[in-house]
């Protein structure tokens, strides 16, 4: 909790205040409104997945996932039994978090790839699981919930999770995921609980996956199961990749740029795919780390006034 | 649940499986030698069926459709291969497998824009005749064609890979790239090769699927893609005869499951669960061997 932190939260207020003035004076009609809210559900994402796979190392491609749980629980809650929607998205990040530990728990012994696979496994049979019951709908899915969220509640929401992800990363907790990332062995010879870190990334992270789906839910009114499938998944990998492994300002960028790309090439739909694989491709091969991957945004304004403070480096101004 | 209904559900899981085990060879045999998941493997496949259905319609018969797209998709794959994985060898892991992710959905988009959403009905160029082999067993050509193209192909790739200068070049890269490299091993080229290998494998599961279930779409790859991957996993990913076990058991599960009553929507559900419990319960595959990790 430094200067730099309440800083930010300053000016994401005012962004905040900015916007929520410009969507009251309808200055910003419905579709800049959805893109911002499908922006906001995006970063959470992203965010969130970036914990597992950016901080600790654990590759993860079941995000859609976690976030259907999220995004089904929450609308059986609301649309189905009549809770309110508050308790409706606290359940439905719950949920999500307990699937977080249920799949956490069997696939810790797997690594790399093979996590990959079982991770993708599982995605894919959660939304097996809500295609073939009959309560939810099936194929169609859940019709028919109400619009709850709105840019406030994106907005607050998008905050929380950027300010929990952004200290569990900093804090003690945070050095030892970032060293089983680096080492595990390494990490478990100094005495770190690998497993306990490794499940603990998955159940926060699937926590925010399961937030960013309740809100979903509630804004664009339907949600299918066909929604929740590896793309969705694969979509939220690149947003994580493409800005920059283990970089939260890194896949905030990266969200945002490829959100905004997405919607503005709406009109052109063949196409749209076919620009979004071909950056894919030569980001991963120009620059593999991501946008933001090794570029430390404080460090740069440091060296611009001369200062190092690690020396070695130090440039005569 | 008679005894000839049994065989008779063998009989179809055989057929299918032998198609999982085409597309799962390319997989693991990328796999075996650079350690990618290479998940625009899918996409050749469906390359392979399209080039199958444009080949029909122009007249040509099955054998020589089939060769067609093993070539077509040959080359895809070392295209592929040079293009997109070539200045990735010494990235990380994850950068090269989001690399194989967009090349798939490059490919399925260029697909969908060249050719349509739409699926086609792909020629008849195989008649459909059924035997009875006793009782209520039958079995019709398209399976025994689907049958005798994966026996032929399995026997040249075990051909290939034991008796050939290639294939003994695979190994051994498979084994250890860098060693291979010193004892003067075209490192490369063998790479290039196993991907032509692969692909053309893939092309020919195209062309027997789709004239087995003869229609053509831009992501008919997708789902057989994950399902040979799966089969892939389930043999022991890397492993050649892992392959061909893991593809012809998923195949037979599947249509088991499928022909369950009320249970036919699970069958995908229940590919990706035995996924999960080979990899929790031997993530190396039913033919894979522990290796410990060194410190």
């Amino acid at each position: 909790m430094n200067k730099r932190f309440f800083l930010g939260i300053a000016i994401s207020l005012v962004f905040y205040g900015v916007v929520q003035a410009l969507i009251s004076g309808e200055i910003l009609n419905d579709f800049y409104v959805d893109t911002l809210v499908m922006l906001g559900i995006n970063i959470i994402l992203a965010v969130s997945l970036n914990l597992i796979n950016g901080f600790t190392g654990q590759f993860s491609i079941g995000h859609a996932g976690f976030m259907s749980i999220g995004a089904y629980v929450s609308a059986i809650m609301t649309t189905n039994l009549g809770y309110s929607f508050p308790l409706a998205l606290i359940c439905g990040c719950l949920a999500a978090a307990v699937a977080g530990l249920i799949i956490g728990f069997p696939t810790l012994r797997l690594k790399g790839d093979y996590l990959a696979i079982a991770t993708l496994g599982f995605g894919e049979i959660i939304r097996i699981v809500w295609l073939n019951n009959d309560y939810v709908g099936g194929a169609a899915g859940l019709n028919g919930i109400e619009r709850v969220t709105n840019w406030s509640w994106v907005f607050f929401l998008v905050l929380i999770t950027v300010i929990v992800i952004q200290n569990i990363v900093k804090s003690t907790h945070g050095r030892a995921m970032i060293s089983v990332r680096e080492n595990e062995i390494a990490a478990e010879a100094m005495g770190i609980n690998v497993t306990r870190y490794k499940v603990i990334a998955f159940v926060v992270g699937a926590f925010f996956a399961g937030m960013a789906g309740a809100i979903s839910a509630h804004y664009f009114y339907g949600i299918a199961p066909g929604s929740y499938n590896f793309m969705k998944s694969f979509e939220i990998l690149v947003f994580v990749v493409l800005g920059g492994l283990g970089s939260t300002l890194g896949v905030v960028v990266g969200t945002v740029l490829l959100t905004l790309l997405f919607t503005f090439l709406q009109d052109i739909p063949e196409w749209r795919m076919i620009i979004y694989s071909l950056i894919l491709i030569l980001t991963m091969i120009f620059r593999p780390k991501g946008l933001l991957g090794n570029v430390d945004v404080m460090k740069l304004f440091k060296k611009r006034g001369g200062a190092t403070k690690n020396g070695g480096t130090t440039t005569t101004p | 649940m008679t005894f000839d209904y049994l065989v008779q559900q063998l009989i179809n899981g055989i057929s299918i499986g032998s198609i999982y085990a085409l597309i799962a060879l390319g997989y693991t045999m990328v796999y075996g030698i650079i350690k990618l998941i290479n998940f625009a493997h899918g996409d050749v496949f469906f390359v392979g069926a399209y080039t199958g259905y444009f080949a029909a319609k122009a007249g040509l018969g099955l054998i020589l459709s089939l060769i067609l797209a093993m070539v077509v998709c040959g080359i895809l794959g070392v295209l592929i291969e040079r293009l997109a994985y070539k200045p990735l060898r010494n990235a990380a892991r994850i950068v090269i497998l989001i690399t194989a992710i967009g090349v798939s959905f490059l490919l399925e988009n260029l697909g969908i824009i060249t050719l349509g959403a739409q699926a086609q009905g792909f020629p008849e160029i195989v008649t459909k005749s059924t035997y009875t082999l006793w009782g209520d067993v039958t079995i019709d050509s398209i399976q025994i064609i689907v049958l005798a193209v994966t026996v032929i192909l399995m026997a040249v790739l075990q051909f290939v890979v034991h008796r050939t200068k290639i294939g003994k070049a695979m190994r051994a890269v498979s084994f250890d790239m860098e060693a291979a490299r010193l004892m003067g091993i075209n490192v490369d080229s063998t790479i290039s090769a196993t991907f032509a290998i692969g692909s053309a494998l893939a092309g020919a599961a195209g062309v027997v699927f789709a004239v087995m279930y003869p229609s053509v779409d831009p992501l008919m790859g997708i789902i057989p893609g994950l399902k040979a991957f799966v089969a892939a996993v389930l043999g022991g990913i890397g492993i050649i005869p892992g392959a061909l076990v893991g593809g012809l058991l998923l195949g037979v599960v599947e249509t088991g499951v499928q022909s369950i009553p009320g249970m036919s929507l699970w069958r995908d559900g229940v590919a990706f669960g035995i996924l999960i419990l080979i990899l929790i319960f031997k993530p190396t595959g039913l033919f894979g061997k522990n290796v410990r990790e060194k410190v």
